[in-house]
């Protein structure tokens, strides 16, 4: 499983508040604990400041690499302030995210050929979000269409089919499920990765219901995840589920975490 | 015909899909008359279960589940309504705006609306100031409930109250506004007369608005 570290991210309200007190040391803390709790790449947001993203996203960007080994994933739906950070990326980033909105297509497509990025690509067009089925595989399929075109393969392709709320609708998740399981198995080379924390929305217990969709959907070939790695329960669910889906050769990766004390109650 | 209303009442924060069509004939059939099962039994049973739900007693789905057994007592009664009777508390126009699709959020509080007696006319997603506009022209809303969940299409909302000012407006249309990254303080900002932060709360705003709670 390739790991996105979600907690660099200014809708937390401890976050926006450290980048706007240009706070370097809350920051590179929280890089270095997701570093090194297993996270591949570290997503950096900056989205809740309107109309000073680019600038708080350059800063973020130069103060974690300053922390961290591991590269970034640059997540803005904004193609300037992609534009704008992207010179001061070390090295080769993932972009989060692109859709299928013209202004996106054509403004984030070609950064990410031209760096050859890893791409987030979200199951969404102008008209609306895939909620169903073959409302999410169509919107692959096409997503990969698109990347092809300007020279992205499809391995450089993470396809978001997106997660809904199961408090609204009770069938968004087997959805979500389902549209896991037809991409991989359909769309050749292609990645697939999703958020877990909108499936458990308006429900009790919610990392509960997130580590269990999480099993779920990597059960059905999800490959790549978005997620808070420094989750105990969360991390531990992950390395299980490579272990019973067979992934884990020997349940060394298991046994290892379990020698270094990171299973299990504390 | 008391205990029937009570039984309602209950039906309805009980979430007892099977038997609220049956318990709202029943009172009908004794001859209640249908406004009364409307204002004492349907509409008071959505208000306890906005007030449990703002105090964090129930969920989401219960909060969901509990509209639709309103919903379905509601369409009992509403072929029975007469004249006056009949006149909604007032018009909700509900949209999220331009350039966001998110409407989790928004139907939720449509459903909660509905529950309390609105008339609640969805325009639904990536809502355009100039359809909004269209629509506000032809159906004249008492009140215009956005939504937006991005940072970015907030300042729509703006856009929104500004276009009714231009038109002379918005001294007849108030104007709510909600969703995750909206504050009261962006709602008084840009001249919003309020700010729902969860459904209950949008439902006691608009009865202020428009006068219904008087």
């Amino acid at each position: 499983m390739l790991i996105v570290g979600e907690r660099i991210n200014s809708s937390r309200g401890r976050i926006a508040e450290a980048i706007e007190t240009r706070n370097a040391e809350a920051i590179q803390a929280e890089a270095a604990a997701q570093e090194k709790a297993g996270a591949d790449y570290l997503d950096v947001n900056a989205g809740s400041f309107v109309g000073e993203e680019a600038e708080h996203l350059k800063w973020l960007v130069q103060i974690v690499q300053e922390a961290v080994s591991i590269p970034l994933c640059l997540d803005s739906p904004d193609p300037g302030v992609i534009r704008s950070v992207l010179p001061l990326v070390a090295q080769t980033p993932m972009i989060n995210s692109v859709t299928l909105e013209p202004e996106r297509l054509e403004g984030i497509l070609p950064l990410a050929a031209e760096r050859g990025a890893k791409l987030i690509a979200l199951c969404q067009s102008e008209e609306s979000m895939a909620e169903t089925v073959a409302d999410k595989v169509e919107m692959a399929v096409r997503l990969v269409e698109k990347a092809e075109q300007v020279g992205i393969t499809p391995d450089d392709l993470y396809i978001d089919p997106l997660v809904y709320p199961l408090a609204t609708n009770p069938q968004s998740a087997v959805a979500t499920l389902d549209a896991v399981g037809r991409i991989m198995g359909e769309i050749e080379g292609v990645h697939t990765i999703c958020g877990l924390t909108n499936v458990s929305y308006g429900i009790p217990h919610r990392k509960l219901i997130n580590r269990t969709f999480l099993v779920a959907a990597m059960s059905r070939g999800l490959d790549s995840v978005i997620l808070d790695p420094t989750d105990r329960d969360l991390y531990g669910a992950l390395l299980a589920g490579n272990a019973v889906l067979g992934r884990d050769d020997f349940c060394m990766a298991y046994i290892t975490a379990y020698r270094e004390g990171r299973l299990g109650p504390l | 015909m008391g205990d029937t209303l009570a039984e309602i009442r209950q039906a309805v924060i009980e979430r007892q899909r099977d038997r609220i069509e049956g318990l709202v004939r029943e009172v009908l059939d004794e001859g209640m008359e249908p406004n009364v099962v409307i204002n004492n039994g349907l509409i008071p049973a959505m208000d306890e279960i906005g007030k449990m739900f703002t105090e964090h007693k129930i969920f989401v789905p219960e909060m969901l589940v509990s509209a639709m057994t309103m919903k379905m007592g509601l369409e009992v009664v509403k072929p029975l309504l007469k004249g006056a009777q009949s006149e909604p508390k007032g018009t909700v126009f509900l949209g999220t705006v331009k350039g966001d699709l998110h409407d989790i959020g928004k139907n939720i509080v449509g459903m909660m609306l509905e529950g309390a007696g609105f008339r609640v006319v969805d325009l639904g997603v990536d809502l355009t100031v100039e359809k909004l506009m269209e629509q506000v022209e032809t159906q004249s809303p008492d009140i215009i409930g956005l939504s937006a969940l991005l940072t970015t299409t907030m300042p729509e909302m703006e856009r929104v109250v500004q276009e009714l000012e231009a038109r002379g407006l918005r001294d007849r249309i108030k104007v709510m506004v909600g969703g995750a990254p909206v504050s009261p303080a962006f709602a008084e900002k840009i001249g919003a007369d309020g700010y729902g932060g969860d459904a209950a709360q949008a439902v006691e705003l608009a009865r202020r608005l428009s006068g219904a709670d008087r």
